[in-house]
């Protein structure tokens, strides 16, 4: 018996002002004439919620660099989507969020790349950005909808942690997500840039817990922890195929926003086929779900319905086969590749390469190892 | 809380058939929980006008109980409910 999907992440478009060197989108970046138009999008939404959905994450590259992003907000409200705006903020006024709580918005989660403007205009690439994000913040919180601020955070922006936690209460945020960076695709690219020091760790992870004690009722805070400090993998997404869907700009139904890093798969095309199919019947859906497909060390393993094994994606970025054990694991035989990493990163600059079309090979940036 | 204030979902917050699992959920910010049948109730009455008293009123004239003792339970839940953030007052 198949699940249905609590969730679907629409990666409207690819197009984004910000140029993060730990963007999540693929290093091939879709161009917009390949975007899915706002009928077709329109339908995923009434079919998402159909198949089981509750909630929407409307994401990119940014969301909003789309015209049609009222219309799309409407019909995921209309479908009776939970919708949630995952958004730079760099590209709306007030009038623009007013047009978008009329048709519907509930929430929105608002990126910052740091708290101190000079180094979040550097890492975002934009300058003057982190000071529009502070007054589009201000816009949500004037029009009464709640606000996640999300601070994905790294090797050049975590000892400034506390400020960022200071700047999450100033703007009224309810939620805060701590997101140490996931080292896939373009982040993977500037692992050797944006890895942190296990003193920053440890300094960020005690920050986290005692601003959680001092502020419980006013801000809750989600805290994502590195995979190279890690002795055990994450559930990545719940488990391939259980919980998670993610539509590509390109219209491309995926287990998880990255999965298009993988080689040998035939993703089914929104544009071809409904959500039910993908979701229940396709080969990409089936291919992780469960347990049977789990090699040693996972196969018998105890853990193995509470972690799935962790992420394919980074199982496939640093062991070349997508099928392995996350090497997240201690029980991996390729555990020790973090390590190396870790050592490689400690000795490297902090010089950048900037998400921008064109910057990076589409395939892996790291080669395979036996 | 106390028998005057008016309870309702917080901002954001959504009370939801899910049909695909036969049961109700509130939805919030990148969360969601299921309230068991007693607080489900109580959501339900929650329209940003009645008052906790007169919640207490209605659920203690549909199960013929005590209003006191109504009164009581409800207010722990919405204190929690509210500690959660899913509902103010």
């Amino acid at each position: 018996m198949i699940q249905p999907p609590l969730a679907l992440l629409a990666e409207l478009t690819h197009r984004c002002p910000l140029r993060c060197p730990y963007c999540s989108n693929p290093t091939a970046l879709t161009r917009p004439g390949e975007e899915v138009d706002t009928a077709t999008w329109a339908r995923a939404f009434a079919e998402a919620a159909d198949l089981g959905c509750l909630q929407v994450h409307l994401s990119g590259g940014e969301p909003t660099a789309r015209r049609d992003i009222e219309a799309l907000v409407r019909a995921a409200s209309e479908a009776g989507l939970y919708t949630n705006l995952i958004t730079s903020g760099v590209l709306l006024n007030g009038t623009r969020l007013e047009a978008l709580v009329a048709a519907g918005l509930d929430h929105v989660q608002l990126s910052i790349q740091d708290a101190e403007p000079v180094s979040a205009d550097r890492i975002g690439g934009y300058r003057g950005g982190h000071a529009r994000k502070l007054e589009f913040a201000r816009h949500v919180t004037a029009a009464g909808l709640p606000l996640t601020l999300n601070a994905v955070v790294h090797r050049q922006n975590l000892d400034r942690l506390p400020q960022m936690i200071a700047l999450a209460l100033e703007l009224g945020a309810g939620r805060l997500e701590v997101a140490h960076v996931q080292y896939y695709g373009w982040a993977l690219a500037n692992r050797d840039a944006l890895m942190p020091s296990r003193a920053q760790l440890d300094a960020a992870t005690a920050a986290v817990e005692a601003a959680r004690a001092a502020h419980r009722s006013r801000l809750v805070i989600d805290y994502v922890v590195p995979d190279y400090y890690a002795t055990r993998p994450k559930s990545c997404m719940g488990g391939w195929g259980q919980r998670f869907l993610a539509i590509s700009p390109a219209g491309h139904i995926l287990p998880c926003h990255a999965a298009e890093s993988l080689p040998g798969f035939a993703f089914p095309d929104i544009r071809t086929t409904t959500l039910r199919e993908a979701w229940e019947a396709s080969e990409a859906f089936n291919r992780f779900r469960g347990t049977g497909w789990m090699p040693a060390p996972c196969q018998g393993c105890s853990r193995a319905e509470a972690d799935w094994g962790g992420c394919r994606c980074q199982a496939f970025a640093l062991t070349g086969d997508a099928a392995a054990a996350d090497p997240a694991c201690a029980l991996s035989p390729h555990h020790a590749l973090l390590a190396l990493a870790l050592e490689d990163a400690d000795r490297a600059g902090e010089a950048f390469t900037y998400r921008e079309p064109g910057r990076l090979p589409a395939a892996p940036a790291c080669p395979p190892v036996d | 809380m106390t028998p005057d204030s008016i309870p309702r979902l917080a901002r954001g917050m959504k009370l939801r058939e899910d049909k695909a699992r036969a049961q109700w959920v509130v939805l919030g910010p990148e969360r969601m929980f299921v309230p068991d049948e007693i607080a489900l109730e109580i959501l339900r009455l929650l329209d940003g006008s009645r008052s906790l008293g007169a919640i207490a009123d209605t659920l203690a004239t549909r199960y013929a109980a005590p209003h006191d003792e109504i009164l009581a339970d409800i207010a722990a839940l919405l204190d929690d409910l509210a500690a959660k953030g899913v509902v103010t007052a």
